[in-house]
């Protein structure tokens, strides 16, 4: 009774086949919903940094040079892949690609600049006097630049006086 | 050449520690997954150890946290050289996104040096084994930093040249931006 017992469990395992992916030898396609990284369009972007607000990690970081130029940077280290970024983009620049094989041995490979030109004012040529909503994100401590450094810096509302721990986060350019 | 030296010291398996630093467990999850018979990691020879004194790579997973970054500094310097380290999702990339909470020290690069990240929150199973292929020179790098400029400003300005005559009132040709 064992060994035709031991014949069926031969022929139930000889049924099962081959079941590993041959997957880095082959491509494996996304499922129908997957968000892989964000991809921007700098044709698109009009530079409103809703994104950037809205970007739960702080991930995505506008800086403005000049006048003229505002730089909008998505480093990528941080990224959940919610998809916040595009779903609050008025003029859908970002879209959430399938692209899932960013692994890399220098994390700043899978960072995006965008460069934007920015319209001052018709008249004067100069900025608007009011703060806009990134200023007065920018007094309340949620991001700062340091423009002589040439550093982006975050301001942490979680920082404690002699913690060296909880410091600012830094984040080097490059 | 960072390859190469990989591949003259790694000749054989990979055993792999795998090191939780206070992440969610969902990459944890994900690496599980890659050692179960459907994605099969151990074909390439990796095999998952229980001492990081039998390890030759480390996998760390979640942010490095005021609790837990002096027990990964220590198992980092347990195993025995040469030794990698992978970065595994987001936390261990950058810190995850409560990366500014006080208990949060930041991405593991801070505590152990890093050679490899797997950005991704959890990384896919199939992301995780490109890392390991990546690793092992079986595939090649897919991402570059992308630069990207704006050629002309994607709203109207006031630009009389651009000004179309249209049923009695002055439009913009490029009025369907807006």
């Amino acid at each position: 009774m064992s060994f035709i017992s031991k014949i069926r469990e031969t022929l139930i395992c000889l049924k099962a086949g081959r079941v590993t992916l041959p997957y880095p030898y082959q491509p494996r396609p996304a499922p129908e919903k997957f968000r892989g990284r964000p991809i921007f369009d700098a044709s698109k972007c009009i530079g409103c940094a809703g994104c950037a607000n809205n970007c739960p990690a702080r991930e995505i970081l506008v800086l403005d040079i000049c006048q003229e130029i505002r730089i909008l940077k998505y480093l990528g280290r941080r990224c959940t892949y919610c998809g916040r970024c595009a779903d609050v983009c008025p003029e859908n620049a970002i879209t959430m690609s399938k692209d899932y094989e960013t692994a890399t041995n220098n994390i700043a490979d899978i960072q995006q600049k965008l460069e934007l030109f920015m319209s001052t004012c018709q008249r004067c040529g100069r900025c608007f006097k009011e703060p806009s909503p990134l200023e007065q994100l920018k007094l309340k401590g949620y991001r700062f630049d340091d423009l002589a450094n040439e550093r982006w810096i975050f301001k942490s509302k979680s920082y404690l006086d002699n913690f060296k721990v909880s410091d600012d986060i830094h984040i080097e350019l490059d | 050449m960072f390859r190469n030296f990989l591949l003259k010291m790694f000749p054989r398996s990979l055993w792999v520690y795998h090191a939780n630093s206070g992440g969610c467990n969902g990459c944890d999850i994900e690496v599980l997954n890659v050692l179960t018979p459907y994605y099969d990691a151990e074909r390439f020879g990796i095999k998952l150890v229980a001492s990081p004194r039998h390890a030759d790579v480390m996998l760390c997973q979640g942010p490095a946290m005021r609790s837990t970054a002096a027990a990964l500094k220590r198992a980092y310097e347990a195993m025995p050289s040469p030794k990698i380290v992978f970065a595994i999702g987001s936390c261990a990339c950058g810190g995850g996104i409560w990366h500014d909470l006080y208990n949060v020290i930041g991405p593991i690069e801070r505590i152990v040096p890093v050679s490899y990240y797997i950005p991704g929150c959890p990384p896919r199973p199939e992301a995780i084994l490109y890392g390991v292929a990546l690793a092992m020179g079986l595939v090649d790098k897919k991402v570059i930093p992308t630069n990207l400029k704006q050629e002309e400003l994607p709203i109207p300005r006031y630009h009389p040249e651009d000004l179309i005559q249209q049923e009695s009132m002055p439009v913009y040709k490029k009025l369907e931006k807006v």
